[in-house]
């Protein structure tokens, strides 16, 4: 028999650790009785109930929320009509347009950020909520836009001839034709921009206002005052929170999954 | 029988090619008509311009006295079966076929008497609840045409519909094909570049090259009277001659000069005169083959030959017989009698190749570009506007279509 070299498998574990060793010792920390979190002081949800009675986190995790639908919902709907009009048009001007729209994946977090509140500044406007969910939609259009094109690239364009000629007007084929294929890509956008939306820091950090404080910009204030544990326990209810949108994202999609070609 | 669809003059530029070249077709009600070309002739333009996908750039489109050209895809009374199907991905055989009379908001009981009248049509009853992704070949083909007679069109498209499938279901589906057209009476118009399906399926082909209708007729009529060289070359096989009239005989018959080849007697159907070039197609099934030297007759040629290559296809043997250093001529026989009692006509024998002298036809020269197209495969070239359909396409059924042996070598 021949031999199997581990090298690989010993490779894959290693990458693996590398990735979630950090993750899983603050999951495993924030159930640990001990401050410091260097020794194991038994198991404990105190830091749970402490995080459940402190205000100023369950209003952070509200505007992170708020800041997510809204900016995910927009963006989506964005994303996708620029997505369909990159692929459906050609011509230079549709160069500019595929420039514009994936320029945001590659400027730099912090260049956005400052511009942004650069921009808000000039125009007078009150940093707030508002002024977030704008940023975020932003460069959320970006990720949404690039995801449903990469779907739109095997998409078949004759199907929509095909629904032309079987009497259906633009309406109809694309609500019953367009959308409904290329949806697994509309939905992979929309969970990418919840994602982005929900962790974004940089950005948010840039942009929110007095009373706008999003978890993540509020996580990094405790670790200044100090509250080790709290912020892992909080981080293991994001981790959580993350999770369940992905693995909702996969029954979805399972379900919706159209035969492929 | 009456002329119900009409194409009157029609053209269509793409950039700087013009697809299709001031086309006029008349079809008529019930019929299969086929419209043959090679990739590029600007057949599928044509079909797309009928079906509302493009507007010519000049001309006007009839369908049963009403002026189309300006309707867009959905107001026409005309559907499609597009060469890859263009099944709905997303949705199951029998929402396929149902889609286009949900779109017209028919009545649900309605919709699913005329779905089971449809499955029952194709026979996919067991396949209904399949995906497209879940069924074979034929099975989608048979599925887009019943989503395409379902709205009961005045004609019925087929767009190279059986590119996509191998040998045997094409010639299976090109049976069902012609079958579901007797039981729905409607018109067909089938688009295709193999002169095989064009000719086995149509009551009349238009054979295009080059954005124009070189010809319009019966299979028999375009196989047998072939009005240009290139209908000549690409539908079926033939042997070109290109000579001299040496003698007008009478009336009907004139002998022919042919370079490297003896004097020949032929139909004078073109009525030339005495030194005029002559460009001959004569089909290789045309040619009788024998070892001995045929009893002397008038009206037959008999040239001396040897054999160069034999092809043994079961039914028929092609034989290459070269006449002196410039003449290589294809022959095609039908084993009409059991072969294995005769002497067998073998590779070097010594042979005398005979033709009628009605069976030659006169033809006027093809260009150039035409001849470029006709020795490549036709899947290989490219096409301004379905070349990408096309290269999908399989080989064509005949291994030996558009060969163009006979010609100096």
């Amino acid at each position: 028999m021949i031999k199997q070299s581990k090298l690989p498998g010993l490779l894959t574990l290693g990458t693996l650790l590398f990735f979630y060793l950090p993750i899983i010792l603050l999951v495993i920390n924030s159930f640990n009785a001990s401050r410091t979190g260097g020794s194991w002081g038994g198991f404990t949800l105190k830091w749970y109930e402490q995080l459940f009675s402190a205000r100023e986190i369950w209003h952070a995790l509200r505007n992170t929320l708020v800041v997510a639908v809204i900016a995910t919902a927009a963006s989506t709907i964005i994303g996708t009509t620029a997505a369909i009009a990159l692929h459906r048009y050609r011509g230079r001007l549709q160069n500019a347009h595929y420039f514009l729209v994936y320029t945001p994946l590659v400027v730099p977090e912090i260049l956005l950020g400052i511009s942004m509140l650069l921009f808000f500044v000039a125009l007078k406007v009150n940093l707030g909520l508002t002024t977030v969910i704008l940023a975020h939609i932003t460069f959320c259009i970006s990720y949404v836009a690039m995801a449903v094109l990469s779907r739109l690239q095997d998409f078949d364009v004759t199907i929509i001839e095909a629904a032309r000629d079987l009497g259906a007007n633009s309406w109809t084929t694309t609500w019953s034709i367009l959308i409904p294929v290329i949806f697994p890509g509309i939905m992979a956008g929309a969970l990418l921009a919840f994602t982005l939306s929900i962790d974004d820091f940089v950005i948010s950090f840039f942009v929110a206002g007095p009373g706008s404080t999003t978890l993540p910009i509020h996580i990094y204030s405790m670790i200044k005052r100090g509250s080790m544990p709290l912020i892992n326990a909080l981080s293991t209810i994001l981790l959580a929170i993350t999770f369940l949108a992905i693995l909702a994202y996969q029954i979805i999609s399972r379900h919706n999954r159209p035969a492929e070609d | 029988m009456e002329d119900f669809l009409w194409f009157k003059e029609i053209s269509k530029t793409f950039a700087t090619t013009r697809a299709v070249d001031n086309v006029s077709l008349a079809i008529q009600r019930g019929e299969i008509f086929s419209i043959l070309g090679p990739s590029g002739c600007g057949k599928t333009t044509l079909l797309r311009m009928l079906a509302g996908f493009e507007a010519p750039d000049s001309g006007r489109i009839i369908l049963d006295n009403s002026d189309i050209t300006d309707l867009p895809p959905n107001m026409r009374k005309v559907n499609t079966v597009f060469q890859n199907y263009a099944l709905f991905p997303h949705m199951t055989v029998r929402e396929n076929i149902a889609f286009g009379l949900k779109v017209a908001k028919r009545p649900k009981a309605e919709i699913r008497d005329e779905v089971d009248r449809m499955l029952t049509l194709i026979q996919m009853q067991d396949h209904a609840d399949k995906k497209p992704a879940q069924i074979s070949g034929g099975q989608k083909q048979r599925t887009a045409i019943a989503r395409a007679l379902i709205l009961k069109p005045s004609v019925l498209l087929l767009d190279e519909p059986l590119a996509a499938l191998d040998l045997k279901l094409r010639q299976r589906m090109l049976l069902e094909l012609s079958l579901i057209h007797d039981e729905v009476g409607i018109t067909f118009i089938y688009v295709t570049h193999d002169q095989g399906e064009a000719m086995s399926i149509s009551d009349r082909i238009a054979v295009m090259n080059n954005g124009r209708v070189e010809q319009i007729g019966t299979p028999a009529e375009i196989y047998e009277a072939p009005k240009s060289s290139f209908v000549a070359a690409f539908i079926g096989d033939t042997n070109f001659f290109d000579g001299r009239i040496s003698d007008v005989v009478d009336a009907e018959y004139c002998r022919i000069d042919v370079p490297g080849l003896p004097r020949m007697l032929c139909f004078n159907d073109k009525k030339l005169a005495k030194g005029d070039l002559v460009h001959l197609s004569i089909r290789p099934e045309k040619f009788q083959i024998a070892l001995e030297q045929p009893a002397a007759n008038p009206k037959y040629n008999v040239l001396p030959g040897v054999v160069e290559d034999v092809i043994y296809q079961g039914d028929h043997t092609r034989y290459w017989v070269s006449i002196g250093d410039d003449w290589r001529i294809s022959i095609s026989r039908q084993h009409t009698r059991f072969m294995l009692d005769e002497k067998p006509i073998q590779w070097r024998d010594q042979v005398f190749i005979s033709w009628f002298a009605d069976d030659g036809f006169m033809l006027e020269r093809y260009s150039e570009k035409d001849e470029e197209l006709l020795e490549m495969p036709p899947q290989s070239v490219g096409e301004n506007d379905d070349s990408d359909k096309d290269d999908e396409s399989t080989d064509s059924a005949q291994v030996d279509t558009n060969d163009t042996t006979g010609e100096p070598i």
